[in-house]
């Protein structure tokens, strides 16, 4: 009688986490710090974002032992990446019991054409995107939640906040459009036609889409909650700044508290140096992780 | 008019607000305490159990809310709101709420993988309530005045306490509006109960 893996368990997942913070970490102690900070989940990485550029060289899914350790260290759920194509990458994530799967683009594509088809899973996945095309496209290959893009590890906001309001924007025309008018939508956008044709009914999308790619300070994730963010992923952002537990801290309020500046305020206060900052375009071809894939 | 509030600290609001939707109650989103004296009930929403946990301390929610069931208004927990409910949660020193008299035990299937959805039988409500369970608590143990009004598989999913009412399944994920309007029909009562 019971059913594993079916849409609405998987996308009820994602819902749970709404109006929180999913941190990146790179060990068991960072895992408890995200956990005690009131993170809704975190993803368990070798390295982050600012790291892998840094390093450069091909990015892959983390070692086992530290998704498995991240997992021994706390109850709320752990999420860890896979590269975008990669099946047996997300098939091990999976056996090891990963929460959810991230096909990231922040990792070394393993395809550069295909992504995976994720309804195959038990595990949900979550995907990056920059545009409604790029989104419903996920969905229809079976992703239980979405993220945008942003550009991870530059700790500069503008492209998150270039892919939410697009997205925001394309669905509100979507809900606009009458029904001869979606066919032609949906070909310009690149979207599944019955997608478009739900999000219109239901003036909204499927899933939920949380904001990823840039955010390193609480003022940044309640900018992202005010666009239309379900919740907000912190990678680089956290355990790059001064004092991590209290920066984690910070943008769980503000995330909750959005719309409560005086309390961000006082949240923002001596919070110590944010991660230091990126200048998008100094970076091209293939440093413009948001590129990567389509 | 009834107000329903739906607790808004993190998790499965708008799921809650629309499946509590009906004609003579208004709902309210809850994130400050003091809104909780202008409602006659309160639902603590599905979302991370640790979170929320740290969340209704941080914003002084914590007495508020015992005062609130105290009064006898009606409280319906689903998951995580399951948990903050209870006396005691195993491996854990103590409860956190503690409005129920029921001992239970967080992610008692397992991993995310291990989550499922199937039909329940829930007494007062129907026999096919679509039920999804994710990374679910079970209740393995309730007090005297604790009613058990569903099992799945020998084990407690469903609870009741007099004006609470607790379950480990997210029925706000489904269109199967029939447990919620039990728990509408909860408070409808007590309200009726205190116009007398």
């Amino acid at each position: 009688m019971a059913e594993r893996g079916t849409d609405r368990v998987k996308r009820g997942m994602a819902e749970m986490q709404k109006g929180g913070v999913i941190m990146d970490v790179v060990n068991g102690e960072q895992a408890k710090i995200a956990e005690e900070a009131g993170a809704v989940a975190v993803m368990a990485l070798e390295r982050v974002p600012s790291d892998i550029r840094a390093a450069g060289g091909v990015a892959r899914m983390a070692d086992p032992t530290i998704v498995q350790e991240v997992m021994d260290a706390v109850s709320i759920p752990v999420m860890a990446k896979a590269r975008i194509g990669h099946i047996v990458e997300a098939r091990v994530l999976e056996s090891l019991g990963a929460d959810y799967i991230d096909e990231s683009e922040v990792l070394t594509p393993a395809d550069d054409v295909y992504h995976m088809d994720k309804s195959e899973y038990t595990v949900p996945f979550v995907c990056g995107a920059r545009d409604l095309g790029e989104a419903t496209r996920r969905i229809g290959e079976g992703a239980s939640m979405l993220r945008t893009k942003g550009e991870p590890g530059t700790g500069n906001i503008v492209e998150a906040v270039r892919h939410m309001r697009l997205i925001q924007s394309q669905i509100r025309k979507v809900i606009g459009l009458s029904k001869d008018e979606l066919m032609t939508e949906a070909k310009n956008l690149g979207a599944p036609y019955e997608l478009l044709l739900q999000i219109r009914e239901e003036g909204r999308l499927p899933v939920v889409n949380f904001a990823a790619g840039g955010i390193a300070t609480p003022a940044d994730a309640a900018l992202m909650m005010q666009l239309g963010a379900d919740g907000v992923f912190v990678g680089s952002g956290i355990f790059k700044s001064e004092y991590p537990d209290k920066f984690a801290r910070a943008i769980v309020e503000a995330t909750t508290h959005y719309e409560d500046y005086e309390l961000i305020a006082k949240l923002s206060k001596g919070l110590g140096t944010a991660m230091s900052g990126m200048d998008i375009s100094q970076l091209e071809g293939f440093d413009r992780m948001q590129d990567r894939s389509q | 008019m009834m107000k329903i509030g739906v607790l808004a600290l993190q998790g499965a609001v708008r799921e809650h607000v629309k499946s509590l939707e009906a004609p003579d109650t208004e709902i309210i989103i809850v994130k400050r305490p003091e809104q909780l004296e202008e409602i006659d009930g309160l639902v603590f929403p599905g979302g991370e159990s640790t979170t929320m946990r740290r969340l209704v301390e941080k914003y002084q929610f914590f007495e508020p809310l015992q005062a609130f069931a105290k009064a006898g208004k009606p409280v319906f927990g689903t998951c995580a709101g399951l948990i903050l409910m209870a006396t005691d949660v195993l491996g854990e020193p103590e409860g956190h709420l503690e409005l129920m008299d029921m001992t239970v035990q967080r992610n008692a299937f397992g991993r995310q993988r291990e989550s499922f959805e199937t039909e329940l039988s829930i007494r007062g409500v129907a026999d096919d309530v679509e039920a999804v369970f994710i990374r679910a608590p079970l209740i393995t143990e309730v007090g005297q005045n604790v009613e058990v009004l569903a099992e799945y598989k020998d084990e407690i999913v469903v609870a009741r306490q007099d004006h609470l009412l607790s379950c480990s399944f997210h029925p706000e994920l489904t269109n199967d509006r029939r447990f919620h309007q039990y728990f509408v029909q909860m408070v409808r009562e007590a309200q009726a109960a205190v116009n007398v």
